[in-house]
């Protein structure tokens, strides 16, 4: 019995959380939903290490789905890669739902948070799908289960404001077209080599060489992707989305959903079109550069302006995306690894940011900046958290953020990008304008009177704590991710270079 | 007790201390006799550590492996270990006048102040101990982070105000500049340990050397070198103690002794002289030190004045630096102990008329001198040292930063020293001056009826406040006549590459 399971345990990542899912929805009012849905979480992030584990040393799992050899059959094809990512979700998703128990009870209705935790398991189910297939196809099937159940997600915010729901529809609208576009790119590489298997697209992507189909399929995937990874300019469905989602939604989804969507970014970019492939090279220099530039400095800007906290964090999100599209477009090994290690980095760093930001909202019943005047004083734990994870997010030493920018920099010194480098750090200076006009509030200026706010419960500081600890951590001894990540760039420079040399 | 027990010890003191004192927050004298208690425990490990230096040891620890290849590792050398001595002397000596002025000055949340107050140290030194550059750089920014809210205590929007200026303009430096040029250099010579000799000769294109220097020079914004100097002024917003240690010695000090570090042990001060990158320095440093005099001049506010003084003073030794000597380098790292020991008594005595007058500017002190006579005294004696008179230490500093300038050439650079003491005379003797002999102003019809009457008996500052200024007054003095020893230590600052093994 161990032994199946082991042997199966690539397929159990995903089915477990999805047939989970309805049962959930079965388990009406009260706890037990949520008990479940955390069990699951756990599950499933206990079979995520496992598979880390097993790649961490280099070695690639292929399972076949069902038996169907590919590439007819849906293989899931895991290095050490889809196991950080797949790591990174299941983790998350394993901290946010003790974190949501008290946070989606003060948000949402007992009688639908059944459906809330259906939703959740869903969302989770379609992130760890994308993040494990190795069928381009299937990237697709996931990338909809995700963001289908994203979508309500965000509308549940609707209890709390009503503009949830005009951003849930917006998103939906934007994240179809990106959909749709990602579908028409692979419909067009299929039409070339008629083939969806990622492996198998590669070396015939090889054989056939360059033609416009081709450019015209990448093109399609690259601005899809986009749409889903809230790629500047690409980015308008983001900050309500986040901002009107319950807190810990917004938590989930910033940590995971534009980190899977980079991941899907990464894979087709360098495992399917190839490291080498010129057109590639060309649109990311040109095209993707400076955008990711762009990003980093508008949305730094935006967020400086921003009163409420959570929007102040969405744009502060985007920005983090320009510094991942940034490390992916210098193509080099370095560059891949600031981008791979900044996926980890991030997802801790804004995940413990959006916890506190829903303490906050539970306990002072708002997120206004300004109403959160002298707060350092009545919620002392809380405050310090969000002071530890920005100075994470402005990049200083000791934290998760200093190790991303090192190497952000480092792979621009090496390529001889002197203003990229420069520009980045300039980046960083607009964060810490952000995430200190939040601490002076805090801490410098006296509470507005006549309101009492008590510090958060412990079942959500205890979450946002862990994940603030594993900036820390991670930020002082930072050699396994590193190394991971060093290794999944590896793996996604060398395969396509070995077909593209041969 | 091994050397690198010690070393781990001296660094875990000051950290320990914060938690200690956050535990006993609502007991005011017990927190208050932890921090002194520390202090003393602290400089004692340091004396011991000094010992073994002097002796040739050279204690080394590393702690973790942050990034493949980048450790966080603390290593003793002579300069590391003046430094540390002196940071942590004056923590005793600060410890005691803080005791004195919070209390004196009813300062609130002074438990916060305290903690901070010994993270900043731990961080100092830990700057002083870095066996790296990274290292370095870790803790010079957990000295910015630490010192924020020391200069923020007020909670006044100037106090914010301040504090946001400070906090800027450090952190834009640092990141900016100073960031981008410690990677730069892990790129080039893949390595970062303080190597005798330094490290980047034969891994760098000489004509990229001056532009590699400019990013250190202007990066270490705590060498508070023209034009990134405006921090330390809006620092002055801070409690006077804080002023006194941090800005006249932990900060300012830990800004040129990186800059000293850098200079000897990652360029290596032959090749900065064989290369002329250091050339531009020269006079930049120059002009630093005759502006920020002139500057204080017309300062009216005793502290920013001070402060004007301070960031003249540290280019004296960015200055030593960018001569590129051994002379250099020894008038720079004895110029940290002798400024640090005249500027924290400077300040100190700063305090003590706020505390015991209320008076925080130059032209209120008149007929000051007679009431309050052993802070003015000390005041004209750490003056003196400041102005480089013997007998008192800055004597020495200022003389071998001269024998620097000639051993270089830069004979206006000595005129410029000479011009900047002085600036010295004029706006530093000016304040005991006008205490001592001007006629006390007409009491102008002050609205407090009680005010107006004058009082001719002393009216000193608490005794907790005169002691240490008293202390650190003969110190002055003492150093002075100590410089033989002190001179013997800094030869032994290795400026040439150790011999291929």
């Amino acid at each position: 019995m161990p032994g199946l399971i082991e042997a199966n345990l690539p397929a159990l990542q995903v089915v477990l959380p999805l047939v989970a899912a309805p049962i959930c929805a079965m388990l009406g009012k009260g706890s037990r939903a949520w008990a479940f849905a955390t069990l699951v979480a756990f599950l499933a992030f206990a079979i995520s290490i496992s598979l880390f584990i097993a790649t961490y040393g280099g070695q690639v799992i292929s399972y076949e789905m069902g038996g169907w050899a590919p590439p007819l059959g849906i293989e899931y094809r895991i290095d050490v890669l889809n196991a950080f990512v797949l790591m990174i979700v299941s983790g998350m998703a394993a901290l946010v739902l003790p974190y949501a128990h008290r946070s989606v009870a003060a948000e949402i209705p007992a009688e639908r948070q059944p459906f809330f935790y259906t939703a959740f398991l869903l969302c989770l189910t379609g992130l760890l799908g994308v993040a494990i297939t190795g069928d381009a196809f299937n990237v697709f099937v996931f990338l909809e289960i995700s963001s289908l159940s994203t979508y309500a997600l965000v509308a549940s915010g609707s209890w709390r404001n009503k503009r949830a729901l005009t951003a849930a529809y917006n998103y939906l609208i934007m994240g179809t077209v990106g959909a749709t576009f990602f579908v028409i790119g692979i419909g067009m590489i299929y039409m070339i080599t008629g083939t969806l298997n990622m492996a198998d697209l590669a070396t015939r992507i090889i054989e056939h060489g360059d033609s416009r189909t081709l450019r015209m399929g990448f093109v399609f995937i690259f601005i899809g992707v986009g749409l889903k990874l809230a790629m500047f300019p690409l980015h308008l469905w983001l900050p309500n989305a986040y901002t009107f989602a319950p807190t810990a939604v917004t938590a989930f989804v910033a940590a995971t959903a534009t980190k899977v969507a980079v991941y899907v970014l990464l894979r087709f970019m360098f495992t399917v079109f190839g490291f080498d492939y010129e057109f590639q090279a060309e649109t990311l220099k040109n095209v993707l550069l400076p955008v990711a530039l762009v990003a980093m400095f508008a949305a730094s800007l935006v967020a400086i302006f921003q009163d409420d906290l959570k929007r102040m964090l969405a744009y502060s999100s985007i920005a983090q995306i320009g510094y991942m599209l940034l490390g992916l477009a210098f193509l080099t090994h370095t560059g891949l690894m600031a981008t791979i290690v900044h996926l980890f980095n991030h997802a801790v760093t804004k995940g413990a940011l959006f916890m506190v930001a829903g303490c906050f909202i539970l306990s002072a019943g708002t997120s206004s900046i300004s109403s959160l005047r002298g707060i350092g004083r009545d919620m002392p734990w809380t405050t310090a958290a969000f002071v530890a994870g920005g100075m994470s997010l402005i990049g200083l030493p000791l934290t998760v953020g200093f190790i991303s920018k090192w190497y952000l920099v480092q792979a621009a010194l090496e390529l001889g990008w002197w203003p990229v480098a420069l520009l980045i750090m300039a980046s960083s200076l607009l964060a810490i304008v952000y995430v200190w006009r939040v601490v002076e509030a805090a801490y410098l200026k006296p509470a507005p009177e006549g309101v009492t706010r008590r510090e958060a419960p412990l079942s959500m500081l205890i979450p946002a704590w862990i994940l603030v600890g594993l900036s820390i951590w991670f930020g002082v001894s930072a050699t396994l991710t590193t190394t991971a990540a060093s290794r999944a760039a590896d793996v996604l420079i060398g395969s396509s270079q070995m077909l593209w040399e041969e | 007790m091994t050397d690198a027990n010690a070393l781990l010890l001296a660094l875990s003191i000051p950290t320990v201390t914060m938690f200690l004192i956050a535990m006993s927050g609502s007991r005011p004298n017990i927190r208050d006799g932890i921090s002194i208690v520390a202090s003393i425990c602290t400089f004692a490990v340091v004396l011991r550590l000094l010992e073994s230096v002097m002796a040739g040891a050279r204690p080394s620890v590393t702690l973790v492996e942050v990034m493949p290849g980048l450790t966080i590792n603390f290593s003793i050398e002579p300069l590391g270990m003046l430094f540390a001595t002196v940071a942590s002397g004056l923590w005793i000596v600060t410890a005691i006048y803080s005791i004195g002025y919070m209390r004196g000055a009813q300062e609130k949340k002074q438990t916060r102040f305290y903690i901070c107050f010994a993270l900043a140290i731990a961080s100092a030194l830990a700057i002083a101990f870095s066996g790296n550059l990274f290292t370095l750089f870790i803790f010079y920014e957990v000295l910015t982070i630490s010192t924020y809210p020391l200069v923020a205590h007020k909670e006044t929007p100037e106090a914010r105000a301040g504090a946001r200026v400070y906090l800027g303009i450090l952190m834009t430096t640092s990141i900016l500049f100073l960031l981008v040029a410690v990677i730069w250099t892990w790129n080039l010579a893949g390595t970062m340990e303080f190597r005798a000799g330094g490290i980047l000769e034969g891994n760098i294109d000489p004509a990229y050397v001056p532009f590699l220097l400019a990013l250190f020079a202007f990066g270490i914004g705590k060498a508070a070198l023209m034009p990134f100097h405006r921090w330390l002024p809006a620092a002055m917003v801070a409690p006077t103690p804080v002023s006194a240690l941090l800005h006249a010695v932990a900060v300012v000090k830990a800004g040129v002794f990186t800059m000293l570090k850098v200079g000897t042990y990652i360029f290596g001060v032959g090749f900065l002289s064989k290369t002329g990158a250091s050339e531009w320095l020269v006079w930049v440093a120059g002009a630093s030190i005759l502006i920020a005099s002139i500057i204080a001049l017309t300062k009216d506010d005793l502290k920013a004045r001070l402060a004007y003084s301070t960031v003249s003073q540290l280019s004296y030794i960015t200055l030593g630096v960018a001569l590129a000597n051994q002379m250099g380098v020894i008038g720079g790292s004895m110029h940290i102990a002798m400024h640090a020991m005249g500027k924290i008594t400077l300040f100190m005595c700063a305090g003590a008329i706020y505390v015991a007058a209320h008076k925080t500017k130059v032209s209120e002190l008149d007929g000051l001198g007679p009431k309050m006579p052993v802070t003015f005294i000390c005041f004209t004696i750490a003056s003196l040292s400041i102005i480089g008179l013997p007998p008192f230490g800055g004597a020495w500093s200022k003389w071998y930063l001269l024998l620097a300038a000639a051993n270089a050439g830069q004979v206006v650079m000595i005129v410029v020293l000479m011009l900047s003491s002085l600036l010295n005379v004029a706006y530093l003797l000016a304040i005991p001056g006008r205490a001592f002999f001007a006629p006390p102003k007409k009491q102008v019809a002050h609205s407090l009826g009680a005010a107006a009457s004058p009082s001719d008996g002393i009216e000193e500052a608490p005794l907790f406040c005169l002691v240490p200024i008293c202390l650190t007054a003969i110190g002055c003095i003492v150093l002075f006549f100590a410089v033989g020893g002190l001179y013997e230590y800094l030869l032994s600052i290795p400026i040439l590459p150790e011999a291929a093994p």
